[in-house]
């Protein structure tokens, strides 16, 4: 620890400097502060005492000494960086040209309060400071820690730059330490990253900190308001010494995040008062900006003479007397000499993922100062970390009666904005789960048995009956596919989602699906087709009633961004609406161009749809898309399609009667252990979703590319295409899915199997042709089978034969050659038919239909 | 008895007793409480907030409060010990802040080593909404409380109830309760009553609550509701309490004038202190109300209620049972009478008195998953007899049900009226709505006010809430930036002239056998026909049957299974899973409703019957009127 090397001309232009006895002790330069503690630790000198006030105070607990006047005298030469006189504002500095630490001015942080309430005591003359400090001192000897705690500044000093100058973490997945040496020390490369960019502000993860030193850690927490001015120090020496030319707007602020103390805000408790805590939550309400008065400018009436007052827990005392002419009560506030600060009040309220059911959610306060200010917006999901403070509440401020209760609130240190990563593409999932390792143990467990896949189906929705299936699309759904990049290639993203569609007669509890689906998902959003408009599901813009900003609202679809956003009466959906999911449901992506907005946001939902046939009940005589009116673009992205129908058939209907008679009498218990908890299967699909990333190999490549083609010859056979390259990334994705239910890195030939074999089901169910009973995909690719499309060829020519026939006629009745070739067809023709004949013939220019008459060319 | 009711007129000096002597204060004074109000009777000594105006009980003194948990507000930490310093001696001393609202003396030393700071929750609470004014004058019947000013008391309730009867009478022959009569009668006497206590309470602030006098929202989830609402200290376990729960709190009353926070002439409130800045002016009005209108309540000792039926035996278990066994006797009695009785109301309709019957029995008593399991939502419709038929329909309910509600689903309340409670931010509370009821209210959605005309976007939002409310028994609250579910039981009734346009679980369309020229007179001469004692045996019935345990046997799942079998076989069509569904409902309430906690294959063969009866005069209903939609 060795002195600024850019410091010592200033020192020694200082030391030349005729300064009174008294003003030397808050004059001493950093570096001899330093070297002094330093000795006192290492070398066990006799100077005993505290070198900040060693000097220059006969009591080293008289606060008054340091908001005496007597400091404005020499207003910008105060020792800047001692944690007693931190953020001192007349450390200002006015000459712009600055650097190295002496030159760079402090910025005051009223997020850690009034520090100066806290000075440093020799352990030896307060032995009730605590054991734990005197244990744990290694230097055996005198002692120094600030009051009330047991933090030595020189050694938390020392330990910190220790901390920065060596900490590795190779294991970092921040987005912040992307393009970040991940072998190099992580802080020094921020520093390095502070002195090109010039913003003056380290992050400091507190999961760093504690794995590099607990001891640091605990202090941290318990003494945030001791502790971060230290480190803060600690920083801006080793800054200076590196980068000495550097020119920074303040010096660097510390600041630290992700202290695992708390997580939730129920678990506030009162002995966390005055420690460092992070939690999370949604911010509901900014306030308008407070100037918060820092530092009162008191001007004499009399001899003009000014002093500088700085405020102590939201008090000034103001001089009664002036120093200078000792007239009384003649000093008057200047308001526009004074200092202040930007303040503002954040009110969180708990995010609704935390809460127990049944309550209402918790709020508190936060108050954000300096360029914290206005950094969240209402609506944020946000982590903060912070100091949690409590203060009692008077009932009148005349009356010194108080209530019996204390206000909290939380000075705020660092936000961290928890859905804003989620632009940026990241999963955020790992930070959102934290799995214990039991947990983790019995998931893998679970993930073990040879029957997981069926476990895991009959465990969704245990109250529906049957339709295993169709749980079991729903299941893969819920695990999604691997998810990947081939934006390089210039394809973009590769959708990972599965999308499905539930279709069938009314009251097959196609609802209650969607309903369990919802509240299992975290990230789900339920609306139904009937009530949302095209802008409820996307985003819309409007007018913020408080700041009169534009602000863009997001929709079901992109909140349930990495969720599943189920639609029921997806047939009752306008077109309108339904035409924004074709974006959604291929891209993953919502464009907007709105009032002025024009972005893209990412919507990498997975959608389970269901719909209710047209005519109320399933006609088995019509193709899906008939049964439901579908336009054919809609379907295709569809990865399953599901038909719900009453299979009434009597073995399967005394199943169901004996699964609905068990529901109405066995009491909770029983049904608990049949099935698995609904907990253990939202945290099995949260792991497998976070932490299993199959890919394919070889066999299953193989068995993929057999299945593809075995598809297409099926079709081939009868002159019709039969399978598309869709139809072959949906077989991916499910055989993805499946891998990621048996937890297996790779996704082997019998995840192709069940991906093959569900696909062929639903394939089955929603793609068989009614005429030929055939399975034919063209049905959902095109909207028509291909047997229709050949009867309407068959009609054309006819109509085409019949009017040759008659010779040389240029003009014919519609309504007579309709009749005619009804005569003459031995198969019935219907109105559309006709029409269809019709308008294939003009589409060959060999006539033209203009009203009631018919035009040969 | 004076000694004895130590413990009630003051509570505190309880606490203090407990808290020299022992160590572990804290729960003894708990176990104290418990053990003295669990014993016979003990609870009826305590006077209740319920139906003593606030006025006449004493601070600082033990009351109890029935009531329903409007919204939680957030945890807050006080000063569990504290150290006090005499100004005059400057001696120090410490006291407890537990149960209290404000420091005893002047000076308190915020510094000292020996302070412990604890954390307390508070609730909002309300009476219970749509509580019958029969469950009310039962429960103050019943009171055996000593309200301090006794001999002031009792007379001047009497005489003010008649008074308000007299009023009464003019207006409708349907007698109303005393209490909510004197309660209601008007904020300026309510006034002069917090004025009364101004005087005698040590401090000399008047200013507070004066400007009250402008109408403060209690918001009550009932827009008529009347009462006091009531802010609950709660000091263990609160976690176990969830939003809507119906509780009895026995607690300590606090009414410090001190503690209104809101005050007109306030200073001009400085920039440096940090806690102004903290509070909105509304927030702080629905925080801190003035006590004389929102009286603090520090709980002692809570009871989770099940019921709220004064009839019933609430606690005590073994009295319970034996209750219960003795009236289940003549439970086949009594039902056949109730039964006759709805039918009259009905009009000489059978079947609908039959299903009318099950739905008052129902009670959601189970969840799979998202699916509630006992619901009985029933479509009431063929009700435009008259004009007011349905309002005297709902007034018979009200005279059965502990707690009902009428919510006439015309055109204006239902694009106007604030059904789904929302979070008001600015205010930092839960804003309520008509569906914030306490489990097993009945609700009556009457349709047939419903006229043509467009609703607009809340009323989409509110019949949304509705059908939420029939299918799912769950209520969305709005949170603003999320919404949050809430379960809940309410057996809903819809009454309306054809099909509803809600969900329902079942639909029995009304076929009149009578018509009385005069309905009014009709139902108001069955009612009058009907013993005050034969009303309480029906209310009971319907309290005790609702919560009976019901189970299915091997051999009738046997036999159900084997009839759905059967009849899919016939015509699939007619027979559907969800028509399974229903009958196993109506098999169980009708199985309760005689007393059964099995199902017997007689009840399976009445319950199809009533099925098929129900469904035949569907089909009737739909020929008839073939060109409806």
């Amino acid at each position: 620890m060795s002195s600024p090397t850019s410091t010592p001309s200033r020192k020694r232009g200082r030391a030349s400097n005729p300064s009174t006895p008294g003003s030397e002790g808050p004059l001493s330069p950093p570096s001899q502060r330093a070297r002094s503690q330093d000795a006192s630790q290492g070398e066990l000198p006799p100077m005993p005492t505290s070198p900040a006030t060693d000097i220059c105070s006969p009591n080293p607990q008289d606060t008054s000494l340091f908001s005496s006047p007597r400091r404005s005298v020499l207003p910008s030469e105060v020792d800047a960086s001692s944690p007693l006189l931190y953020g001192t504002p007349s450390s200002r500095v006015e000459g712009t040209p600055r650097s190295g630490i002496r030159g760079t001015p402090a910025r005051q942080r009223p997020d850690l309060g009034s520090v100066r309430k806290a000075p440093q005591v020799d352990l030896h003359s307060e032995p009730p400071a605590g054991e734990n400090a005197v244990a744990s001192d290694q230097a055996a000897g005198q002692r120094l820690v600030i009051w009330g705690t047991d933090v030595n500044v020189g050694t938390c000093k020392e330990k910190f730059q220790r901390f920065l100058q060596r900490f590795i973490d190779t294991t970092s997945k921040e987005d912040e330490n992307c393009g970040l040496d991940l072998n190099e020390p992580l802080y020094m490369q921020k520093l390095d990253e502070i002195s090109v960019v010039g913003e003056p502000v380290l992050n400091v993860n507190c999961g760093h900190v504690q794995s590099f030193d607990a001891d640091m850690y605990r202090q941290l927490i318990c003494y945030p308001q001791e502790v971060i001015p230290t480190f803060d120090m600690a920083v801006n020496e080793l800054f200076f010494e590196r980068y000495p030319d550097s020119i920074l707007g303040h010096q660097i602020q510390v600041r630290p995040y992700n202290a695992l103390k708390t997580r939730n805000m129920r678990s506030l408790n009162p002995e966390d008062i005055d420690q460092l805590i992070t939690i999370s939550g949604m911010v509901i309400r900014n306030s308008q900006l407070i100037p918060e008065m820092q530092e009162a400018f008191f001007r004499c009436q009399v001899c003009a003479f000014s002093a500088r007052v700085e405020v102590d827990r939201g008090r000034i005392a103001e001089p009664a007397v002036c120093r200078n002419c000792n007239t009384t009560h003649s000093l008057a506030l200047m308001h526009n000499r004074s200092l202040f600060s930007d303040k503002q009040m954040i009110k969180l309220q708990e995010s609704p993922e935390d809460m127990p059911a049944g309550q209402t959610p918790h709020t508190t306060v936060v108050y954000a100062h300096n360029d914290l200010v206005d950094k969240v917006q209402p609506g944020d999901r946000i982590n903060i970390t912070g100091i949690y403070r409590a203060a009692p509440m008077r009932v009148n401020p005349r009356q010194s009666q108080v209530k019996a209760v204390y206000k909290t609130h939380i000075d705020v240190i660092h936000f961290r904005k928890t859905d804003e990563r989620r632009l940026h593409g990241l999963d955020d999932e790992n930070e959102q789960k934290l799995f214990t390792e039991e947990r983790v143990q019995t998931l893998r467990e679970l993930a073990g048995k040879p029957d997981v896949y069926e476990r895991l189906s009959s465990a969704l929705a245990p109250s529906i009956y049957e339709h295993e299936d169709i749980k079991k699309g729903i299941l893969l759904q819920l695990f999604g596919g691997t998810r990947k990049d081939f934006s390089q290639t210039g394809r973009g993203n590769f959708r990972a989602e599965v999308n499905i569609l539930l279709c069938g007669d009314p009251g097959t509890s196609k609802s209650q699906l969607l309903q369990y689906v919802f509240n299992l998902v975290p990230r789900g959003q339920y609306t139904s087709g009937k009530g949302s408009s095209a802008v409820g599901l996307t985003a819309y813009v409007m007018k913020d009633p408080e700041t009169r900003q534009l602000v863009l609202q997001t929709g079901a679809l992109v909140l349930s961004d990495n969720g599943i956003c189920c639609i029921d009466e997806f047939d009752k959906m306008s077109d309108s609406t339904r035409s924004v999911l074709h974006e959604v449901m291929e891209q993953q992506t919502l464009s907007i161009a709105k009032a002025g907005i024009i972005c893209q946001l990412n919507a990498r939902t997975s959608v389970l749809a269901a719909a209710n046939p047209v005519e109320s009940q399933w006609n088995p005589k019509k193709t899906t898309i008939e049964n439901i009116q579908l336009p054919h673009t809609l379907l295709s992205r569809f990865d399953l399609i599901f038909l719900m129908l009453d299979p009434q058939d009597e073995a399967y209907d005394r199943r169901l009667a004996h699964h609905l008679v068990a529901l109405y009498y066995k009491g909770e218990e029983q049904i608990e252990e049949e099935y698995l908890d609904m907990a253990v299967l939202k945290d099995y699909i949260a792991y497998a979703r976070t932490y299993i990333v199959p890919r394919l190999c070889e066999e299953a490549s193989q068995a993929l590319i057999e299945a593809y083609v075995d598809m297409r010859k099926i079709g081939s056979g009868r002159g019709m295409v039969s399978a598309y390259p869709r139809q072959l990334e949906s077989l991916i994705r499910l055989a993805e899915a499946h891998a990621k239910v048996r937890f297996s890195e790779k996704v082997e030939t019998i995840d192709v199997e069940e991906a093959k074999r569900l696909h062929r089901e639903a394939l089955k169910q929603s793609a068989t042709d009614p005429r030929t009973g055939l399975v034919d995909i063209t049905i959902l690719t095109t909207g028509m089978s291909a047997t229709a499309r050949k009867r309407k060829e068959e009609i054309a020519q006819a109509l085409k034969k019949m009017i040759q026939a008659k010779g040389k006629t240029p003009a014919m009745k519609y309504q007579q050659l309709f009749d005619d070739l009804r005569a003459q067809s031995e198969a019935a023709i219907t109105k559309d038919l006709f029409d269809e004949a019709l308008r294939a013939l003009a589409d060959e220019d060999y006539l033209t239909v203009t009203g009631k008459t018919v035009r040969l060319l | 008895m004076p000694s004895a009711h130590d413990w009630i007129n003051n509570p505190l000096g309880v606490v203090e007793v407990q808290n020299n002597s022992n160590p572990e204060w804290q729960k003894k004074v708990v176990d104290y409480f418990k053990d003295k109000l669990t014993e016979k009777e003990a609870q009826t000594w305590v006077p209740s907030l319920n139906d003593v105006p606030l006025h006449y009980l004493k601070p600082n003194s033990l009351v109890k409060f029935r009531c329903l948990i409007q919204d939680m507000f957030d945890p807050e930490f006080y000063m569990g010990v504290y150290e006090a310093v005499d100004p005059a001696t400057k001696s120090k001393s410490l006291k407890c802040g537990k149960y209290k609202d404000v420091t005893e003396c002047l000076q308190v030393e915020f510094n000292s080593r020996n302070s412990v700071t604890s954390e307390r929750q508070t609730f909002y609470c309300v009476p219970i909404p749509g509580e019958s004014s029969w469950v009310k004058e039962c429960y103050a019947r019943s009171s055996q409380a000593q309200v301090i000013p006794s001999t002031s008391y009792t007379p001047n309730r009497h005489k003010r109830s008649y008074d308000e009867d007299d009023d009464m009478d003019t207006q409708s022959q349907r007698p109303r309760d005393s209490n909510t009569g004197s309660q209601s009668s008007g904020d300026s006497q309510r006034n002069g009553d917090s004025k009364r206590q101004e005087t005698e309470a040590p401090s000399n602030n008047t200013t507070t609550t004066q400007s009250c006098t402008s109408p403060l929202d209690l918001n009550y989830p009932l827009p008529e509701e009347q009462g006091p609402a009531c802010l609950v200290k709660v000091y263990e376990d609160w976690e176990s309490f969830k939003l809507n729960d119906t509780i009895e709190v026995f607690g300590i009353l606090s009414v410090d004038p001190a503690l209104g926070g809101v005050s007109e002439e306030k200073e001009p409130t400085s920039l440096l202190d940090p806690m102004e800045s903290m509070e909105t002016v509304e927030e702080q009005r629905a925080h801190s109300p003035p006590p004389s209108l929102v009286p603090r309540l520090h709980m002692v000792y809570a009871l989770p209620l099940q019921h709220i039926n004064p009839l019933l035996p609430s606690a005590v278990s073994e009295d319970k049972n034996a209750f219960v066994t003795s009236f289940l006797s003549e439970l086949g009695s009594i039902r056949s009478e109730f039964l006759a009785y709805l039918t009259h109301i009905l009009l000489g309709d059978a079947l609908a008195a039959e299903y009318l019957l099950l739905h008052l029995v129902s009670n959601v008593y189970a969840r799979r998953d998202v699916l509630p399991l006992g619901k009985f939502t029933l479509n009431l419709s063929g009700c435009a007899l008259s004009a007011t038929y349905t309002e005297h329909l709902y007034r018979i309910i009200q005279q059965l049900v502990p707690s009902s509600y009428r919510l006439p689903m015309s055109l204006h309340n239902m694009n106007s009226m604030r059904m789904v409670p929302r979070k008001d931010y600015v205010a930092n509370r839960l804003v309520s709505g008509v569906l914030q009821l306490a489990s097993n209210t009945s609700l009556f959605l009457d349709e047939t006010q419903l006229e043509q005309g467009q609703l607009d976007a809340s009323g989409v939002r509110n019949i949304t809430a509705l059908g939420n409310l029939i299918s799912w028994q769950k209520v969305d609250y709005d949170f603003n930036y999320h919404q949050m579910e809430f379960p809940c039981n309410i057996n809903v009734l819809v009454a309306s002239e054809g099909r509803s346009l809600l969900p329902s679980d079942c639909q029995v369309h009304l076929k009149p056998q009578l018509a009385p020229p005069n309905l009014g007179e009709f139902l108001g001469a069955i009612q009058a026909a009907q013993a005050p004692s034969q009303m309480n045996r029906y209310r009971l019935y319907l309290s005790v049957t609702r919560r009976m345990d019901y189970s299915i046997s091997e051999e009738v799942t046997k036999a159900v299974e084997e009839d759905f079998v059967e009849m899919r076989k016939d015509d699939p069509q007619s027979m559907s899973a969800e028509d399974l569904h229903r009958m196993l409902v109506v098999s169980r309430l009708l199985s309760l409703s005689f007393g059964q906690t099995t199902l017997s294959t007689d009840v399976w063969m009445k319950t199809k019957h009533l099925e098929m009866l129900r469904m035949s005069r569907i089909q009737q209903q739909k020929s008839v009127n073939g060109h409806e939609p």
